[in-house]
C-alpha cells in the first residue's frame, strides 16, 4: 500500500505540489489525470527520489517503509518503478548490458541470485518478444536514437524484466501507436496482481480501456482536486479540467 | 652554428675518463645523476662500448635541454639529484625458473592480482617480469624460441643479439629525441626485447608486467620490439604501484618497427599510483612511444587505457614511412581527482595510401584535467593519405577540465582528413534514470563510462578488456555525489 498524506514539494523554490492525500492499496491501480503543468510528473518525480525535488511538507509510505527516507536506488530496490514520460538516453551503454544490470542490483538486494549473461538474455528475449520490442533494440545504446513510441515500449519492458511491485506509468500511452497501446495495456495488466499497486498518470482515457482503474483523480495546481470512479475519466474527457483551473488559480 | 652548439657536440664525443667512483658490487648506485653513475649502469650490465658511448652522449646532451613545457600539466620541479638510478633485487644470478625467483616478489605480484604463474599457465601469456629494473622471471621462453621468436629484457638482448639492437635501438626514437627520451637513453636500466622473425605469427600475447617497487627509484625502462617481414605479434604492457607519498618519475621509451606486411599491436593498461584524493603524491610518467611503420603494407596499433598517475605526458605515434601502411591509436584517459593527463598521438604521413585513425576518450572527474593532443602531418610524397580523427571528451561533474588540441598539417592536396569530437557530461538525468533502475550511482557511472569508451576497449585482448573496465570503475569510485 502506497500512503500519501499532505505532501508538498517544490523546485527552485517554486511551490509545486500543495498537499497531495492519496492512497493506493496494493492490488489496485489508480489513474491520475490532470491539466499540463499541475505537478503530475513532479509527484512521480518526489515518490522516486529525484535529486532537487524538496519535500517540504507531509510524508509518503510504501509499505510501512518511509520513501522519503530512502535513496532513489534503494526506493527502487523495494519495488518502486517509474516508467518515465520522457525516457533518458545513455549513449554507449547497450540495453542488454543496462537492464543486465539493473535486474541484478534488484534481485541482490532481495536476496535472489544474480542472473548470469545467458540466463538474462533468455528473460530478455522472452519480454521483449511479448512487448513487441524488437530484439534489436536490446543490442542499442539505451533509449538512443528511439522512436517516442519505440522508448514508451522499452519503458514498458524495463517494468516486465524488473517486476516491481509498485507500478507508476507517467504518460506511458503518450506516442504509442494504436496497435502498441494495446500491446504495452496488456503487458501491464499482466502485472496486475493482489500484491502489486499502480499509479497510471495520463491525459487519455483510452489507455484506462484497458488497464481499468479502481480510481480516477484530477490533480490540478499541485492538490488532487477530485476523485472518483473509472466513470470521472470518460467524464473529464467531455468536459475538460476548466472548472479545475478556475478553481485552482 | 653556434658556440652552445659546438660545445654540446664536443661534449658529446668525448670519452668517458672519471673512473669509478661507485661500487659496482652495490646493489644500489648512489643518489643522483652524473656520468659516473651512467657508467656505473652500463658497467652492471656489462654493456659493450658502443652502447656506454651512445648513453653517455645522451646525458651530456640531456645536460644541454630542459623539460618541455608545452604539456597542460603543472607540477614542482622535479630534483633529477634525489632520485636513484640503478637498484637491483637481491638476487645476483638471474633465476632460470619461476622456483627460483624469491617468493617475497611473487607475493608481492600476487597483491597486485598478478598470481605470475598462474596467469602465465592459464592465459597461456608469456611473461617478462620487470621488477625495479632487471628482469627476474622469463616464462614460455621456450615456445617462443621454437618458433625463432626472441621475447627477452632488454640487458639479456644487448648480450645475446647485440647486432639487432645495435641496429634498431634508437632508430625509432633517437636518443636527442625530447628532454624525457634522452634522460632515458643515458640511465635505462631495462625493458623488454622482442623480435620477431619473417612470416611467424606470434602465438601468444606477449605480456609485461612492470612495477615500481623501491623508494625512489626513478623508472627508465626501454622497451624494443622489431617485427620483420609478414610478422604479427600483440604486446601487453600493464603497470600497478602500490601507495605511495612522494612523487616518482617514470620516463619510458619504446620503440616498434614493423617491415613489410608486419603488424605490430601494442596495448597498456597503465594504473600507477595517481596520487591522494588531495593530489598529494603520485606518479609522474613521462612517456615517449613511438612506431615506424618502416615496411610496405605494415601496421602498428596503439591501445591505451590511462587510469593512473599523477601526471601523464604521453604520445604514442606512428610514422607511415611505406607505402599502404596503417597507423591506429585507441585511447582511454581517465582522470579523478588533482589527476593530469596531456595524451594523444602523432600521424607522420611519409608514404602514399597511408592511412590512420585515432579514437581518443578523454574522462574527466573530480579536479582533473584532460588534454588531448594530437599532430597528423601529411608530408609532400604522401599521395592520397587517409587520417579519421575522433576525440570525444566525458566530464563527470563540473569541477574537471576536458581539452582538445588537434594539430593538422597537410602538405599534399590529395589527403583526406576528417576530425570529429564531442564533449558530453554525464547529467543527472542519466544518473536519476540509472538509479531508478536500481543501480548504485557508482554502477551507473561505471556503465557509462564503460558505454562511452567500448570503442577503445574493444581493441583491447579478451582478458586485458575485462580487466580495463574493472579498472575504469574504480579509478572513478566516489566521483560522483
Ligand atoms: N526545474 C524546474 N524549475 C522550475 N519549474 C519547474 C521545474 N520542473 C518543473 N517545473 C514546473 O513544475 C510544474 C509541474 O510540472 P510537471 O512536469 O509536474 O507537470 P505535469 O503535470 O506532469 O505536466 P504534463 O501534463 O505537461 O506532463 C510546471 O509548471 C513546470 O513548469
Ligand atoms: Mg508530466
Amino acid at each position: 500500500m502506497l500512503e500519501i498524506k499532505n505532501l508538498q514539494a517544490t523546485i527552485d523554490g517554486k511551490e509545486i505540489l500543495k498537499g497531495i492525500d492519496l492512497v493506493i492499496p496494493d492490488g489496485e491501480v489508480h489513474a491520475i489525470m490532470g491539466p499540463n503543468g499541475s505537478g503530475k510528473s513532479t509527484l512521480s518525480y518526489v515518490l522516486a527520489g529525484r535529486d532537487g525535488y524538496q519535500v517540504t511538507g507531509g510524508s509518503a509510505h510504501y509499505r510501512g517503509q518511509d520513501l522519503l527516507a530512502l535513496n532513489t536506488e534503494e526506493r527502487a530496490r523495494l519495488g518502486v518503478f517509474l516508467a518515465f514520460q520522457y525516457p533518458v538516453e545513455i549513449p554507449g551503454v547497450t540495453g542488454i548490458n543496462f537492464l543486465k544490470t539493473a535486474v541484478n542490483a534488484v534481485r541482490r538486494s532481495r536476496g535472489e541470485s544474480e542472473l548470469d549473461a545467458m540466463q538474462f538474455l533468455k528473460l530478455a528475449r522472452k519480454k521483449a518478444k511479448e512487448l513487441g520490442v524488437g530484439e534489436e533494440m536490446l543490442r542499442r545504446a539505451v533509449n538512443t536514437g528511439f522512436s517516442g513510441g519505440e522508448k514508451k515500449r522499452y519503458e514498458a519492458l524495463q517494468m516486465a524484466l524488473l517486476e516491481p511491485s509498485l507500478l507508476i506509468l507517467d504518460e506511458t500511452d503518450s506516442g504509442l501507436d494504436i496497435d502498441a497501446l494495446k500491446v504495452v495495456s496488456e503487458g501491464v495488466v499482466a502485472l496486475r496482481s493482489p500484491k502489486r499497486a499502480m499509479l497510471v498518470i495520463t491525459h487519455y482515457q483510452r489507455i484506462l480501456d484497458y488497464i481499468i482503474p479502481d480510481r480516477v483523480h484530477v490533480l490540478a495546481g499541485g492538490k488532487i482536486v477530485q476523485s472518483g470512479s473509472k466513470e470521472l475519466a470518460q467524464e473529464l474527457e467531455r468536459t475538460g479540467y476548466a472548472q479545475f483551473t478556475g478553481q485552482a488559480a | 652554428m653556434s658556440d652552445g652548439m659546438d660545445q654540446v657536440r664536443t661534449l658529446a664525443d668525448q670519452k668517458y675518463k672519471y673512473g669509478f667512483v661507485t661500487d659496482i658490487e652495490a646493489d644500489v648506485a648512489p643518489k643522483g645523476l652524473n656520468e659516473d653513475i651512467v657508467a656505473f649502469i652500463s658497467a652492471k650490465k656489462g654493456e659493450p662500448d658502443w652502447l656506454l658511448a651512445w648513453r653517455l652522449k645522451a646525458y651530456r646532451l640531456w645536460l644541454t635541454q630542459s623539460e618541455p613545457t608545452w604539456g597542460r600539466l603543472h607540477h614542482a620541479p622535479i630534483d633529477y639529484q634525489d632520485s636513484y638510478y640503478y637498484s637491483a633485487p637481491k638476487r645476483k644470478d638471474g633465476p632460470k625458473s619461476l622456483d627460483e625467483v624469491d617468493p617475497k616478489l611473487l607475493e608481492t605480484y600476487e597483491k597486485l592480482g598478478v598470481p605470475l604463474h598462474e596467469r602465465a599457465i592459464l592465459a597461456g601469456v608469456a611473461v617478462d617480469a620487470v621488477f625495479d629494473s632487471v628482469s627476474v622471471a622469463t616464462t614460455y621462453k621456450g615456445k617462443l624460441e621454437e618458433m625463432g621468436v626472441i621475447f627477452t629484457s632488454m640487458s639479456e638482448a644487448v648480450a645475446k643479439h647485440p647486432e639487432l639492437v645495435r641496429k634498431y635501438l634508437g632508430s625509432v626514437v633517437p636518443y636527442a629525441d625530447n628532454y624525457f627520451a634522452t634522460l632515458n637513453s643515458a640511465v635505462f636500466t631495462d625493458g623488454s626485447f622482442v623480435y620477431v622473425p619473417p612470416g611467424v605469427r606470434c602465438p601468444m600475447e606477449l605480456s609485461t608486467y612492470f612495477r615500481i617497487n623501491a623508494q625512489n627509484t626513478g623508472q627508465f625502462e626501454r622497451t624494443l620490439i622489431i617485427a620483420d617481414r609478414g610478422s604479427y605479434v600483440s604486446y601487453l604492457e600493464g603497470c600497478t604501484a602500490p601507495m605511495r607519498d612522494e612523487n616518482q618519475l617514470h620516463a619510458a621509451v619504446v620503440e616498434l618497427v614493423a617491415l613489410d606486411d608486419a603488424e605490430i599491436k601494442y596495448s597498456t593498461v597503465q594504473n600507477w599510483y595517481p596520487g591522494d584524493e588531495n593530489g598529494k603524491g603520485g606518479i609522474y610518467n613521462f612517456v615517449t612511444k613511438r612506431g615506424a611503420c618502416r615496411g610496405r603494407a605494415s601496421r602498428i596499433s596503439w591501445t591505451q587505457v590511462e587510469t593512473g598517475s599523477a601526471i601523464t605526458w604521453k604520445y604514442p605515434s606512428c610514422i607511415l614511412q611505406g607505402d599502404d601502411s596503417v597507423g591506429e591509436f585507441y585511447s582511454v584517459a581517465i582522470t579523478n581527482n588533482y589527476q593530469q593527463a596531456d595524451t594523444g598521438t602523432k600521424m607522420i604521413h611519409l608514404g602514399r595510401n597511408t592511412r590512420s585513425r585515432i579514437v581518443s576518450k578523454g574522462v574527466s572527474a573530480g579536479h582533473a584535467d584532460n588534454t588531448y593532443r594530437g599532430l597528423v602531418r601529411i608530408m609532400p610524397k604522401a599521395e592520397r593519405a587517409r587520417n579519421h580523427t575522433q576525440c570525444d571528451s566525458l566530464l563527470i561533474g563540473d569541477q574537471c577540465g576536458a581539452h582538445t588540441t588537434p594539430y593538422i598539417e597537410s602538405r599534399n592536396p590529395t589527403a583526406r582528413l576528417e576530425h570529429e569530437a564531442t564533449t558530453s557530461k554525464i547529467s543527472e538525468d542519466q544518473l536519476f534514470y540509472a538509479r531508478q533502475r536500481g543501480l548504485s550511482q557508482e554502477e551507473a557511472v561505471a556503465l557509462i563510462v564503460n558505454g562511452f569508451c567500448r570503442e577503445v576497449l574493444q581493441q583491447l585482448p579478451m582478458e586485458f578488456a575485462v580487466e580495463a573496465q574493472k579498472l575504469l570503475a574504480i579509478s572513478l569510485e566516489g566521483s560522483v555525489g
